[in-house]
């Protein structure tokens, strides 16, 4: 591994913090003792070629490895010092304060409300029906959709747009209060101007909310992110500041990879 | 870390980066070719050059819009990044410096035909001397940019002081000639031009070695302050 200084926003407290976490599927290394700290109310990009272990890496942020037959997690990871694999962590209140995007918007069978309502619910964060409201009301603000969508809570989440359908999952993961939201390459199933409005979203977001995306679109990456790690072959090659990534990448690998000279 | 030479997997784009490369070499060239002309030009007295400075500082435009036209379409086409992203808006930099240079240049060789009209006149000796260093200075900073360089531009950059050191030295002795021979004064203000030109294509020649330090580097060349 070369320079992977672990702090690129030096003001920003820092959130998320991996020690030589590694990974493997059925005894097959698919990453290989990566340590990064993440800062929070930020942004930050992973990239790297497919199979690289960048997604890999993002699902061991809300062990969404455990589901995997044969998945082997080792290493520390903490989110505000709290280690995540810890045996007295419950996944599922891990993965409320960790709320995940994928690449496909997931969108559940039911209302838009429900969508929205089903994380509190479950979590015993509203009371009574009007607060509710408010907090479906709020993460559907937050997610940029309310002014959309406020005249047809009852309808189904599945009836919106692909780019709607992406920022009432954002919504979703935005009701139950996280922590991190990890998003694994949000976009790639929408149009330019979808994409772009879920761009603004996530940089208003990052005001509140650590957040980590993957993304195979560099640009993608240059834009929406202030630090940048690249991923290859299951190893973190190269963390720091976006603008540095790519302006002047230090290590040959990400060099290559960024400009589009990968065999 | 220097350029990298592994061949980009969009074979096109790679092509379209060594077009303007290619195009930035022999905008260079031409250049320089353009000054060494003009020099000479200025020294023999000669004003049949001018056809020629003439055609080829139409070719070193050409070349100038057509490297902004390559740069233009490179961003808005490919988005280049990192090193390419440093070569690209360099060799926009460079080629609007060139383009000032070869205008220089044929300013210099029109010297030459008012020269011309002259007795030849000692003074000439010391632009040519100042033309010797400033010529270096073009051709090593070009080839510093040919082979992605930067000791070369370092030192191109550093030479810059001796070239004004010599142009004041210049002027002040071009200065005392005038005063004590009112008949220098027609030639000799001719030459205090041509050193002036020389003068601003060293300024030039820097400019040009800054782009190279950061093409290969990332950084800025900045003056060291601690003296």
């Amino acid at each position: 591994m070369t320079d992977t200084s672990p702090n690129p926003a030096a003001e920003l407290p820092i959130k998320v913090v991996a020690r030589d976490v590694t990974v493997s599927y059925s005894g097959k290394q698919a990453l290989h003792d990566v340590s990064i700290e993440i800062p929070d109310r930020s942004v930050t990009a992973f990239i790297g070629p497919s199979g690289c272990g960048k997604s890999t890496f993002l699902r061991c942020l809300n062990r969404m490895n455990d589901t995997i037959d044969g998945a082997k997690v080792g290493g520390s990871l903490t989110i505000d010092g709290q280690e995540i694999n810890d045996k007295s962590i419950d996944p599922v209140v891990l993965r409320a304060s960790v709320g995940m995007v994928f690449q496909k918007p997931n969108p559940f069978p039911k209302s838009i409300y429900d969508n929205v309502a089903y994380g509190p619910r479950i979590h015993g964060l509203a009371l009574t029906r009007p607060e509710l409201d408010e907090i479906v009301e709020n993460a559907l603000r937050k997610a940029g959709l309310w002014e959309e969508v406020s005249d047809r809570l009852n309808h189904p989440g599945t009836s919106l747009s692909g780019g709607q359908q992406q920022r009432l999952v954002i919504a979703r993961a935005i009701a139950v209060n996280p922590e991190v939201i990890l998003m694994d390459e949000p976009c790639s199933a929408l149009d330019p101007i979808a994409t772009a409005r879920i761009e603004e979203l996530i940089d208003e977001l990052r005001e509140n909310y650590c957040i980590i995306i993957v993304t195979h679109s560099m640009q993608q990456a240059a834009r929406v992110s202030q630090q940048t790690a690249f991923f290859h072959m299951g190893n973190l090659v190269e963390y720091g500041p976006t603008e540095d990534i790519f302006t002047n990448p230090r290590d040959t690998r990400t060099q290559d990879y960024i400009t589009g000279r990968f065999g | 870390m220097a350029l990298s030479r592994t061949a980009h997997i969009v074979t096109a784009y790679g092509e379209e980066l060594d077009q303007l490369a290619d195009d930035l070499a022999r905008m260079g060239g031409l250049v320089e070719t353009q000054l060494e002309k003009a020099i000479s030009a200025v020294v023999r007295r000669d004003a049949s050059v001018k056809p020629d400075i003439k055609a080829r500082e139409a070719q070193v435009n050409a070349l100038q819009v057509d490297i902004e036209k390559r740069v233009l379409r490179l961003f808005a086409l490919r988005q280049p990044l990192a090193t390419d992203l440093r070569m690209t808006i360099s060799a926009l930099k460079i080629a609007t410096d060139l383009e000032r240079v070869g205008d220089l240049a044929k300013n210099i060789a029109y010297r030459a035909g008012d020269l011309a009209g002259y007795a030849p006149v000692s003074l000439t000796q010391q632009v040519e001397r100042l033309g010797a260093i400033v010529i270096k200075q073009l051709r090593e900073v070009l080839d510093a940019l040919s082979s992605a360089d930067v000791e070369p531009a370092v030192r191109v950059w550093h030479s810059d002081d001796e070239v004004d050191e010599r142009y004041n030295t210049l002027v002040r002795e071009m200065l005392m000639s005038m005063t004590e021979d009112s008949g220098l004064v027609g030639p000799g203000v001719h030459i205090l031009f041509v050193a002036k030109n020389l003068e601003r294509i060293g300024d030039h020649a820097t400019n040009i070695a800054e782009a190279v330090h950061f093409m290969v580097t990332a950084s800025p060349l900045v003056e060291d302050t601690s003296h």
